[in-house]
């Protein structure tokens, strides 16, 4: 079936033998790591091998590479601001060996071709493995189908589909994606927010934009689409995925349709787990995002959702922006933060090191499950032999102090410019090959280009 | 104080030496030579990416009576609507040595962007900006709140806070950088705030706010404020379902000739304010923009005394 698997599953003989030395399996046990031609050979407390490169994982947590299911590469039309191979190399450096392409490019991702053109610069690149997300419909408008079926049997396999940056406002048209995707098992991955309730909107409505005089994006515009979703996902009998869930209200609407059995997952992203309303107070657009960053109270909420499952997924919703569309007044300037380099490390920060969750939930909020939901077979595996030697590793004792202008993307709008967050990625194995090695960006996968 | 941005930021204390210096300022006005030399040889800009010709022409007035030079860059016709940015045209100004900017945006937060961005080091002064602030607003109105008090107390005004005062402002709440800087400043000078407005025009969030809100008018006049101050009514506004219609607003939130008859009944000292242009018929019936109460006027001079005060104290460097 999928090409792209033979390359994930890692059947490729010249991707050399790795011994990775003393990783902390999961933040659970101290492992020796053997990673032969692409695929994880022993995993032993102590394994030694002559004919190998070793790799000094001493304190590092080895966890499954890294999967995004909500990523913005830019490619094709606003190659200024991202390009597969900067978003890739971001992705690597980050930890992530695959990454689910966003359709809102230019053209937007709503035919076969488009997506094929995507799939195959991933490809390509080598950094990671890249996915189509095809648009859910034409041109993102929301007014007629995308050749749904034609994206799925396509190269590039789609199964998430998606306006994000837009909602598929209307329901009848979401009643009809929610069915139409079962044919191929898709899902439809929804940006909920009610057009109407937020035109014009610049951030979260509430205390802070009432001070600013900001046109307000009230909860109510994402959670009433929300609920809206849950009820027709359990009417046709589909699933939906919620994407990047921002407030408190929409975690116990999430959480009474689980309840009650939908067939429904959710994402938080990395910024809405940490960051409140009350940065936009600077005026500096670098806080600007869509959906906006809520309150405390929102935060602490989307922290315990995770914890306790009703949050599926934490997904980067990485959206890099050239420099003159952030260096503006807030209203003019576009939104979205970069999010693919400091993750993991805000997640230890909102997460494990909060003692929400344990480096066993991470792999499966940031691994398993963005696989699961999208259907991306050989990502997100269990560090298991015989497994695909997708491997991140991570020490979590490091410090890192954010400078967006050390960053692998070309986005220099990181929100966290300046703060000390803790952990680093060390080394990224995608598919056997070591892509990220003592921090720093390597070569790409032997088996990319020139196919 | 480096740049002028909201009057959420200033101190009890800043607010009354801006207050005592525009009421110097305002007796340069009645000397039959209106100009100060206090900033001979120092450049103005006025940045006018919004029409405002009140606004800007006191604020020319003001610089000229202190003797600096102007330039008003206005965004019509110029290279803002060509689509230059922001930085490049504060850069372009910087780059002929303006000493401050004065800038009136459409959307909150320009002006402090423009000085915290580091693109120019000039002194700034929000003349307005969205939705956020206008601090010279305020700034004249509590001058024209303490001459209000003053005078009816036959006291001097040097000094003194708005201590005790309960001041009603009127309409749209959700939109106005007036009733926002005026909420900021007259509470921290000691005066109470009660806002009335349709519902649909309070912001969410408005129980934050150190103001009392109330959807009544009568209700709030009833309790004999020391002024009630008139919000303009943008007329598109009623296209947008904030309120049915203009004569229901002006009925239920509009000064009417009734409303200002009851005043003078109940023999009450309050003051009318407006911070003008007056939509007459509207939020305001002519009986009571043209009544002995109104300060409309006597706004628009302060706010030449105000401007000069703020221009002077930031070019200065006497604080």
């Amino acid at each position: 079936m999928n090409t792209q698997n033979v390359e994930s599953s890692g059947s490729h003989p010249d991707t050399g033998r790795w011994l990775i030395k003393g990783a902390d399996l999961l933040g659970e046990k101290r492992v020796d790591i053997l990673v032969v031609d692409g695929v994880i050979a022993a995993i032993d407390a102590e394994i030694t091998d002559a004919e190998v490169t070793t790799v000094d994982a001493a304190g590092q947590i080895a966890l499954p590479g890294l999967v995004d299911i909500h990523t913005h590469l830019r490619e094709p039309g606003r190659e200024d601001a991202e390009t597969v191979e900067t978003g890739t190399r971001a992705a690597a450096k980050g930890g992530y060996t695959a990454v689910f392409a966003m359709a809102n490019s230019n053209p937007v991702a709503d035919t076969a071709g488009v997506v094929e053109q995507v799939w195959g610069l991933g490809r390509d690149s080598g950094w990671t493995q890249v996915q189509p997300v095809g648009a859910v419909t034409v041109g993102l408008e929301g007014k007629q189908l995308s050749e749904i079926g034609a994206m799925a049997e396509s190269r590039a396999q789609v199964r998430v589909f998606s306006d994000d940056g837009k909602c598929v406002h209307d329901p009848l048209l979401m009643r009809r994606a929610l069915e139409y995707v079962k044919t191929f098992d898709g899902v439809v991955a929804q940006h909920s927010q009610e057009p109407r309730l937020t035109e014009g909107a610049q951030m979260n409505e509430g205390a802070v934009s009432a001070d600013l005089g900001l046109t307000g994006w009230p909860a109510v515009a994402e959670e009433s689409i929300i609920a809206r979703d849950v009820l027709l996902a359990q009417h046709v009998g589909s699933r939906v995925h919620i994407c990047h869930l921002s407030t408190k209200g929409s975690v116990e609407l999430v959480r009474g349709a689980k309840e009650r059995g939908i067939d429904v997952t959710a994402e938080a992203t990395p910024h809405h787990l940490l960051l409140t309303d009350e940065l936009v107070r600077t005026f500096d657009p670098v806080y600007k995002v869509n959906p906006p960053l809520r309150t405390d109270d929102d935060v602490q909420a989307l922290r315990a959702a995770v914890a306790d499952g009703t949050i599926d997924v934490v997904g980067t919703d990485h959206a890099p922006h050239p420099t003159e569309d952030k260096e503006c007044e807030w209203t003019c300037a576009a939104m979205g933060m970069t999010g693919l380099e400091t993750a993991l490390s805000v997640v230890q920060h909102t997460l494990v090191d909060t003692g929400a969750v344990t480096w066993r939930d991470v792999a499966r909020i940031m691994s398993a499950t963005p696989a699961r939901i999208g259907r991306l077979e050989g990502q997100g595996r269990p560090l298991e032999v015989g497994e695909p030697a997708n491997i991140v590793l991570f020490d979590p004792a490091a410090e890192t102090l954010v400078d967006p202008e050390n960053h692998e993307s070309k986005g220099r709008n990181s929100p966290y410019r300046g703060l000390t967050l803790p952990g680093a990625v060390r080394a990224t194995f995608f598919a056997g090959h070591p892509v990220v090695l003592g921090g720093t960006l390597m070569r790409p996968h032997p088996a990319a280009g020139g196919r | 104080m480096r740049h002028l941005l909201s009057t959420r930021d200033l101190t009890r204390d800043q607010a009354i030496e801006i207050l005592d210096t525009a009421d110097r300022m305002a007796e340069v006005g009645q000397q039959s030579v209106k100009k100060l030399p206090a900033l001979r040889g120092r450049t103005v800009v006025n940045l006018f990416f919004e029409d405002s010709t009140r606004t800007r022409i006191s604020f020319e007035s003001a610089a000229k009576r202190l003797s600096a030079d102007v330039i008003n860059f206005s965004a019509k016709g110029s290279s803002v609507s060509k689509g230059e940015s922001l930085k490049d045209t504060a850069q372009t100004l910087m780059a002929m040595d303006a000493d401050a900017v004065v800038i009136r945006h459409g959307t909150s937060g320009a002006p402090q962007r423009l000085a915290t961005a580091g693109w120019i080091d000039a002194a700034v002064l929000n003349a307005g900006d969205g939705k956020h602030e206008h601090p010279t607003q305020a700034l004249l109105d509590a001058m024209t709140l303490r001459q209000h008090r003053a005078a009816l107390a036959g006291e001097e005004t040097t000094g003194t806070g708005l201590d005790g005062m309960h001041v009603v402002i009127v309409g749209d709440i959700l939109h106005s950088r007036v009733a926002r800087s005026n909420m900021w400043l007259l509470t921290t000078l000691g005066a109470r705030v009660t806002f009335v407005a349709p519902p649909t025009l309070m912001p969410v969030g408005v129980e934050h706010w150190p103001a009392d809100v109330v959807f009544d008018l009568d209700t709030a006049l009833a309790r004999d404020p020391d002024a009630v101050m008139l919000l303009r009514v943008q007329r598109e506004r009623m296209h947008a379902a904030f309120f049915p219609s203009e004569a229901e607003y002006a009925r239920l939130w509009g000064l009417t000739p009734e409303r200002l008859a009851a005043l003078d009944a109940a023999g009450a000292t309050t003051a009318i304010m407006h911070p003008g242009p007056m939509n007459r018929g509207l939020e305001i019936s002519s009986a009571a923009a043209d009544s002995p109460r109104s300060t409309v006027l006597r706004q628009v001079s302060n706010g030449v005394a105000v401007r000069m005060a703020c221009l002077y104290l930031l070019l200065t460097g006497a604080r």
